[in-house]
């Protein structure tokens, strides 16, 4: 792997897993809120 | 690491995975139920309504994404599929597939969970008619696929409803059959002036198998039966008439602009004119009359109409 996929390899890992991590925040408020909603 | 020479295959870029999911598609799916869901008799807690609209988002974005996984061959044989993101190579086809069964799955949970469970039954359905039955099983068989693919973008503002509603009734399964008549002419009217490679790649298309005449036949039977599907909800007294008027007036526009395409012969070098206007009128009309649906129920709801 050059240094240039290297550096491609992980801004792709990082953009990913901040997706995710955004993903799963927003999920974790939204059953949060629907369960005050439920209540 | 930076050190081996070995080749690593790149991860998937997320943006790809966002593409699976049809975005465009999804935003008129996104309307449709939005409608459904503000029209309906009732009310439903906004929190759990923003639910239902996400729901309904992501089980189409799911359905998308298998049908994607399923057509990859298909696409990359035609042009204007061919930069989607399988055929280009930029997924793996299995990632797409555990894509698709994730957040489709994940849609109708969230929907059982924190909606209801007979708008969770729904979404179901409604993504394995899309998935399998359309995608997979009638499409690559009849040239009637569109009729029956229609059923599918057909769905949402019936699960919009159900979700307030809890229950099935008249009104929602006819929202349904608007989107269902509306679909084949909408499409139809496309197909006549977008020559895609439909046929190359074995896709039954209705103008490439009955031929242009046939085809601009059917559309005008699509409009004509769309005048009373639209305006039932006014005839039954789902509505007051500010929708019955809008719909009538819709409807009856759409079978005028359906005309000069059913009854006449184009040559090799015809601009196509009507075809693109019909095509181009048909998504206003379907933003209009359920935009007029919603202000037909504010405006009863604010007891500015009976």
């Amino acid at each position: 792997m050059t240094p240039e996929e290297e550096a491609e390899f992980r801004r792709r890992q990082k953009s990913r897993n901040l997706v995710v991590g955004g993903i799963l925040l927003f999920l974790a408020l939204l059953f949060y809120v629907i369960t005050i909603a439920r209540m | 690491m930076s050190d081996s020479t070995t080749s690593v295959a790149l991860p998937a870029d997320w943006r790809d995975f966002f593409a699976l999911t049809k975005p465009r598609v999804m935003s008129l799916v996104i309307f449709t139920g939005l409608c459904g869901l503000l029209a309906a008799p009732g009310s439903i807690h906004p929190v759990l309504g923003f639910t239902a609209i996400l729901c309904i988002a992501l089980g189409a974005g799911g359905a998308a994404a298998l049908n994607q996984w399923w057509e990859a061959d298909i696409d990359a044989g035609m042009k204007r599929t061919q930069a989607r993101p399988l055929p280009a190579g930029r997924l793996q086809r299995t990632d797409a597939r555990d894509f698709g069964v994730l957040i489709s799955v994940a849609s109708v949970l969230i929907m059982g969970l924190g909606v209801n469970w007979l708008a969770a039954a729904i979404l179901a359905l409604s993504i394995v008619y899309y998935a399998v039955i359309y995608t997979i099983w009638l499409k690559p068989r009849t040239p009637q696929n569109i009729v029956i693919g229609g059923g599918a973008g057909a769905f949402p503002p019936l699960i919009g409803w159900v979700a307030v509603t809890g229950d099935i009734t008249l009104m929602p399964v006819l929202l349904f059959l608007i989107i269902f008549m509306w679909t084949p002419p909408h499409f139809w009217a496309l197909a006549l002036f977008v020559k895609t490679d439909y046929a190359n790649v074995g896709i039954p298309m209705m103008p490439v198998v009955k031929g242009e005449k046939s085809t601009r036949r059917q559309i005008f039977v699509y409009a004509v039966l769309l005048v009373p599907i639209a305006a039932a909800p006014w005839f039954i007294g789902g509505t007051g008439y500010v929708y019955g008027i809008a719909a009538l007036a819709l409807s009856l526009a759409f079978l005028a602009l359906s005309l000069p395409v059913a009854f006449r012969q184009t040559g090799e070098t015809d601009t196509m004119k009507p075809e693109k206007r019909l095509f181009a009128f048909s998504i206003l009309y379907l933003f209009a009359l359920f935009a007029a649906l919603v202000a037909d129920r504010v405006l009863a709801n604010n007891g500015w109409i009976a």
